[in-house]
């Protein structure tokens, strides 16, 4: 039996917007373990990316559990959540998040700068994982001088230059063709078969598809949690 | 390590925007070269204002008579009589007046004529480029004898020779005996432009004996204020008793008077020039709230990718920091040419000293951290994800 990275038990997220609550997540239980390439699907609203940003500890619950590697997040403060992101967790989003002023290599660098690496090795670090996704060429280029396709790569690049646990992608194939989407769902099997533990959202079933398990979520709930059979 | 990482992304950030920095800096530039030239003009000032003042000589003592009812001025005699053989060494009445000075074609309107006695040289340590100065036997024998000013001569004479030519003062035929160094002008008018007769000569010519100023040296700098009581007690017993009839002023009575203007002139310089220090600053948070602003994302991104508060607080504490500190350093080399310049122009040695230099380099980076401060915490403060949702 393989190690419970994520652990989510009865986790409630309410926002309040005056008046109103909107329960965005409302009782989710959820095991996910190290080494699984997971997708989570649902419609627009249905709560995905809340879900993404409480696992990747950029948000918290209002009410429930969340275990990630076995530590209880709430009882972190700002600082330990903001470590935990660091080395823990590597996200990939929709629109990529690169810094427009960064060549490509200094992106990569940046988690790295934030939990201490030497510059040599930070360096070394980062021409190694832009080469592994193909972008050995194109390392002191700006994002504005790369195509969307690149820059998601980049951004790959960039979530695994700590050596995470789990990468999180919130729909990395949404703002990209077809082609380069496929590229780019070759480079997260490629991570998921090395061992690295894949959260992915989409809406895309083709993409949903490409996983190993299917989570579907709609308003807050989870509908269903099927394995897909190759 | 940290700090340099903060620093570069700060260099960067400045460097991307290079008019807007350099805008946000020009406050703290112009701030800090008016803390630095305000501050050598009026230290520089003050300098040559203190080195005139010591050139009078520390043994001097002025008295000035100013009267009390129908005596409003002394006696030649009861001036004389203020000498003391223990602590006074001389005294030298002074009767001025205003005349027309004339030499053949050439003449000087309105020219000071300052009757003094043959101690007046030694009292106001006077030096005479040709001639001499009055002599007591000029002053017994009221003599018509001049000694000119250096100005004075230039204008009646140009380049001839002034000695033993006759003047006509108010009509008055003169002998000219001496003409005085230039001593360039001082606080107390410049005897450059100063013509001297002996005093009792001065009693015919201006039909006036009334002494309202004396000059008097002390025997030496330590008895300045045992001679000051001698001539205190005198005066008071001849004006009985009225401390408003006359003023006794020595050097550094002078001097601290001087001193206490000066400082307080200096002060509210340098409180003007600090001002505007402050409004560079307010400045400086101006940009940094609209920067903060302006990189909500990048703060989102960065605070996903795993930097901490503190990491997020430096960027934009050096950030404000660079700016004030770049700003500072700008300013001192203005400010320190522009002393140069005005020093150079004013005649004044107006070289900024390193305390200047420090003071206002310092003031500039602590103004930098206090603005600095308030916008660099509201980014760290940012929810990572409702920045990472900023358009
Ligand atoms: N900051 C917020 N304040 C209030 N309501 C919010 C906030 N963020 C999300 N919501 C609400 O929570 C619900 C879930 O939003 P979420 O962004 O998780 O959906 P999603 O599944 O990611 O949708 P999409 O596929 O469009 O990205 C929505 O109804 C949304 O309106
Ligand atoms: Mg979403």
């Amino acid at each position: 039996m393989s190690n419970i990275l994520i652990k989510i038990r009865n986790l409630t997220k309410i926002y309040k917007m005056g008046e109103n609550e909107v329960r965005a997540l409302d009782g989710i239980n959820l095991d996910i373990q190290e080494g699984e390439f997971v997708s989570i699907v649902g419609q627009s609203g249905s709560g995905k990316t809340t879900l993404m940003n409480i696992i990747g500890c950029l948000d918290v619950k209002t009410f429930g559990e969340y275990f990630l590697n076995g530590i209880d997040t709430s009882k972190l403060s700002d600082n330990q959540l903001a470590d935990l992101r660091c080395r823990e967790i590597g996200f990939v989003f929709q629109n990529f998040n690169l810094l427009q002023k960064m060549t490509a290599l200094e992106n990569v660098e940046l988690p790295m700068i934030y939990k201490g690496v030497p510059t040599k090795e930070r360096r070394e670090r980062a021409e190694l994982l832009l080469e592994m996704v193909g972008l050995k060429d194109r390392m002191n280029h700006r994002p504005n001088e790369l195509s969307g396709g690149q820059q998601q790569r980049v951004a790959i690049a960039r979530a695994l230059a700590n050596n995470p646990h789990i990468i999180l992608a919130d729909e990395p194939t949404g703002n990209l063709d077809s082609k380069s989407g496929s590229e780019i769902m070759k480079i997260i099997k490629e991570l998921n078969e090395k061992g690295n533990t894949v959260v992915l959202i989409t809406h895309d079933p083709n993409i949903a598809a490409q996983t190993k398990r299917i989570v579907r979520i709609k308003d807050g709930r989870i509908l269903e949690n099927e394995v897909v059979t190759p | 390590m940290r700090y340099i990482q903060a620093l570069k992304i700060a260099i960067r950030s400045i460097l991307s925007n290079k008019l807007r920095s350099f805008l946000t800096m020009l406050g703290i530039i112009i701030g800090v070269t008016a803390v630095i030239a305000l501050v050598s003009i009026g230290q520089g000032s003050t300098r040559s204002v203190t080195s005139q003042i010591q050139s009078m000589g520390s043994n001097l003592i002025m008295v000035t008579i100013m009267g009390r009812g129908a005596e409003s001025s002394l006696s030649y005699e009861k001036a004389m009589d203020l000498k003391d053989p223990n602590y006074i060494a001389a005294v030298s009445p002074v009767i001025s007046t205003t005349v027309t000075a004339k030499y053949g074609n050439n003449s000087v309107n309105s020219t000071t004529v300052n009757g003094v006695n043959g101690d007046y040289q030694s009292i106001r340590d006077i030096q005479v480029a040709t001639g001499r100065f009055i002599l007591p036997m000029d002053d017994e024998g009221r003599n018509q004898i001049a000694v000119l000013g250096h100005n004075v001569a230039m204008e009646l004479f140009g380049f001839t020779d002034p000695l033993g030519k006759t003047i006509k003062l108010n009509g008055q035929n003169f002998t000219v005996v001496g003409v005085l160094a230039s001593k360039g002008s001082s606080i107390s008018g410049s005897d450059d432009d100063s013509i001297f007769i002996p005093l009792k000569t001065m009693f015919y010519f201006a039909k006036n004996r009334d002494i309202r100023q004396i000059y008097i040296e002390a025997t030496s700098p330590d008895t300045v204020e045992l001679a000051k009581n001698v001539i205190n007690s005198k005066l008071l017993k001849i004006f009985k008793g009225d401390t408003n009839a006359f003023r006794i002023m020595d050097q550094s009575q002078i001097l601290s008077t001087v001193n206490s203007v000066t400082a307080t002139l200096s002060l509210l310089l340098g409180g003007i020039a600090g001002i505007s220090l402050l409004v560079g600053g307010i400045g400086i948070m101006n940009i940094m709230l609209v920067s903060v602003t302006e990189r909500t994302r990048e703060i989102g991104i960065r605070k996903a990718l795993g930097a901490k508060k503190k990491d997020i607080l430096l960027q934009f504490i050096i950030e404000s920091l660079t700016l004030s500190g770049l700003g500072g350093i700008l300013g001192i080399i203005i400010g320190y040419v522009l002393s140069m310049v005005l020093g150079t122009a004013m005649n004044i040695d107006a070289h900024p000293t390193l305390s200047t230099v420090l003071l206002s380099f310092s003031f500039s980076v602590i103004v930098g951290l206090f603005f600095g401060v308030y916008p660099a915490n509201k980014a760290a403060n940012l929810n990572p994800i409702e920045a990472l949702r900023y358009e």
